[in-house]
């Protein structure tokens, strides 16, 4: 049986380990095991060695700093555990992740389900990147008038957005209480109950 | 509800009926979510895990798909009644040792459950049988939407649905049907298959133990990835690839038939004259010999009618099942092997011996030559 990492020598180092509930298997060649530091438990990253090769090394180049500033988990608990910490950890340890996923994965961007919620957030995202490029082309080909056309859509996006996001922010504490003003003013004439005085009728 | 009263019944996906049901056993789907700015249950302090905990458990009581169904947390279960539940792939093994701030939710029919604050906040599993995944995507699709109502799961615009291990990360999706296949380990073809299955990016592993040794020759095969393609191109792959190991299973199957069905009829005759006699057996014994049994269901060699007796056997002689129904606190292994063995024996009881005659083999095709032979030469 060859080794897993390097495929020409002879595995003489078997590992089994419980990943995901279930039992794994690694084949390793005396040199590969000493590399991988399988014989010092410690430091084995055993996410690393099955799941990704050479990614915790990866996520030791993350420039970014030892820690997620949301939940304060660090690169080494990941090494450790293989498990993060939080959602916000996916963009602290972003640099170092992506070589990792790229190696896990059979892609890097998710095409799948979306929340109903995200859903028309996102498609106007993509439909913006695509308008945005086209814009760009036009003019460095000094397509004006279809230049034109693009701006006008990417404005009109940019409107939707924008009012979308007003109207699912939460009621802001100052627009409750220009609402309980409304309210209190009943049917007294708004000018009157905020002193300002009436227009006199002329007769 | 109750637990007992729930598990007194075989879940649907072991009794029920499906498409090539006799090959394949189960398909299964998971989903893992997790609930947007809250810490992954295992970096949560506890109270963060308990409030997690309420909320997820509140939203799932409320679907309607689960007005009949059983909830609990894990620090009111017994260590039996986990180990019944993970024995009937409702919980993981995992999930089962966690304490406070975990909980279960099943339906009656135990084709949906629930783990919240397994390794991640919520994952939910649809599970029928046979092969039909397209038909539990669908069921447990439809209960993800209707929790996005309620629920704020953590979602990456690049990503896709953030999980606490980034082998899940993307669809959260693992989509999993359970074959039994001991045509091709008999014919010693199963290696080549799981290393073949494995280089694209599928698993196929044992359900308990690995490669050849398989206890029951009960092994699951599941998509490895997750990111990157959308949940209908998973299964989509994933489907083929468990049709094509199924015909290698009929075809192996065939070719034993055809030249080493003496082989096949003395292992079949063997365990059924085991299990019949047997007053201690283990659990591991027990399931290679059940497996032979099963087959033979499958060749005829028994009549149909017990084929239900024999796939609850698998279930039913894992040990915390041969417990469930005793007062006594906890059995030791012989006491187990002894009760095994006294359980499969009554169950045996009921199913006649193998008929022979009844299987295709070179020897039978000789002796209907030569009767043919006879009946031209009378005539
Ligand atoms: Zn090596
Ligand atoms: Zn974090």
């Amino acid at each position: 049986m060859f080794c897993d990492v390097c495929k020409s020598k002879e595995a003489t180092v078997f590992l089994t380990q419980i990943v995901e509930g279930k039992m794994q298997k690694v084949n390793l060649c005396e040199g590969c095991s000493k590399e991988k530091g399988v014989n010092d438990p410690t430091g084995f990253a055993l996410a690393d060695l099955l799941l990704g090769l050479g990614a915790a090394q990866e996520i030791d180049k993350n420039p970014a700093g030892n820690r997620c500033p949301v939940c304060g988990f660090s690169q080494a608990d990941f090494k450790k555990t293989g498990r993060l910490g939080c959602s916000a950890c996916y963009d602290a340890f972003a640099e170092g992740l992506s070589g990792m996923l790229k190696n896990m994965h059979r892609g890097s961007i998710h095409t799948g389900k979306v929340p109903a919620k995200l859903r028309v957030g996102r498609l106007r995202n993509k439909e913006m990147t695509e308008l945005q490029a086209s814009l760009q082309k036009a003019v460095q080909e000094e397509q004006f008038e279809e230049a034109a056309t693009l701006r006008d859509r990417i404005r009109k996006l940019e409107e939707e957005s924008h009012a979308e996001a007003i109207l699912s922010q939460e009621p802001s504490a100052e627009v409750n209480r220009i609402a309980s003003i409304t309210q209190s003013l009943g049917t007294v004439e708004p000018a009157q109950a905020l002193g300002v005085p009436k227009p006199r009728k002329q007769s | 509800m109750k637990l007992s009263r729930i598990i007194a019944n075989t879940g649907e996906w072991l009794s029920g009926a499906g498409p090539h049901d006799q090959i394949v056993v189960s398909s299964r789907v998971r989903l893992a979510r997790n609930l947007k700015g809250k810490p992954f249950p295992g970096w949560a302090k506890k109270a963060e895990r308990v409030a997690v905990l309420e909320e997820i458990r509140t939203a799932v009581e409320q679907l309607p798909e689960m007005e009949e169904s059983f909830s609990e947390k894990l620090d009111d279960l017994s260590s039996l009644e986990k180990q019944v539940l993970v024995e009937r792939h409702l919980i993981s093994r995992e999930h089962a040792a966690k304490g406070a701030g975990s909980a279960v939710v099943m339906n009656t029919s135990q084709t949906l459950s629930f783990m919240i604050n397994e390794e991640d906040h919520l994952r939910m599993q649809a599970i029928r049988a046979g092969l039909q995944l397209d038909q539990v995507f669908a069921m447990i699709n439809q209960t993800d939407s209707e929790l996005e109502d309620t629920l704020d799961f953590a979602f990456h615009n690049d990503l896709g649905y953030l999980t606490a291990c980034p082998t899940n990360v993307g669809t959260g999706m693992r989509a999993s049907a359970m074959m039994h296949l001991p045509g091709l380990v008999m014919s010693e073809q199963v290696n080549k298959i799981i290393n073949s299955v494995n280089k694209i990016g599928l698993a196929v592993r044992g359900l308990h133990g690995e490669g050849t040794e398989a206890m029951g020759n009960l092994f699951q095969v599941s998509n490895q990835t997750t990111l990157g393609e959308t949940e209908e191109e998973i299964i989509g792959r994933l489907n083929k690839v468990i049709f094509q190991i199924l015909e290698h299973e009929q075809n192996a199957r065939q070719i034993l038939l055809q030249q080493r069905a003496e082989t096949l009829l003395d292992q079949i005759g063997r365990a059924y004259g085991i299990l019949c006699h047997a007053h201690s057996i283990t659990s591991k014994e027990a399931l290679n010999l059940l497996s032979f049994i099963k087959m033979g269901v499958d060749l005829g060699l028994f009549p149909s009618n017990n084929r239900l007796h024999v796939d609850e056997l698998f279930i039913e002689t894992q040990p915390a099942h041969l417990q469930k129904g005793l007062q006594v606190t906890k059995l030791g292994a012989e006491e187990r092997d002894s009760l095994r063995a006294a359980l499969i024996r009554a169950k045996l009881k009921q199913m006649p011996e193998p008929e022979i005659g009844k299987i295709p083999t070179n020897g039978s095709s000789t002796t209907s030559t030569s009767s043919t032979s006879e009946t031209s030469e009378e005539s």
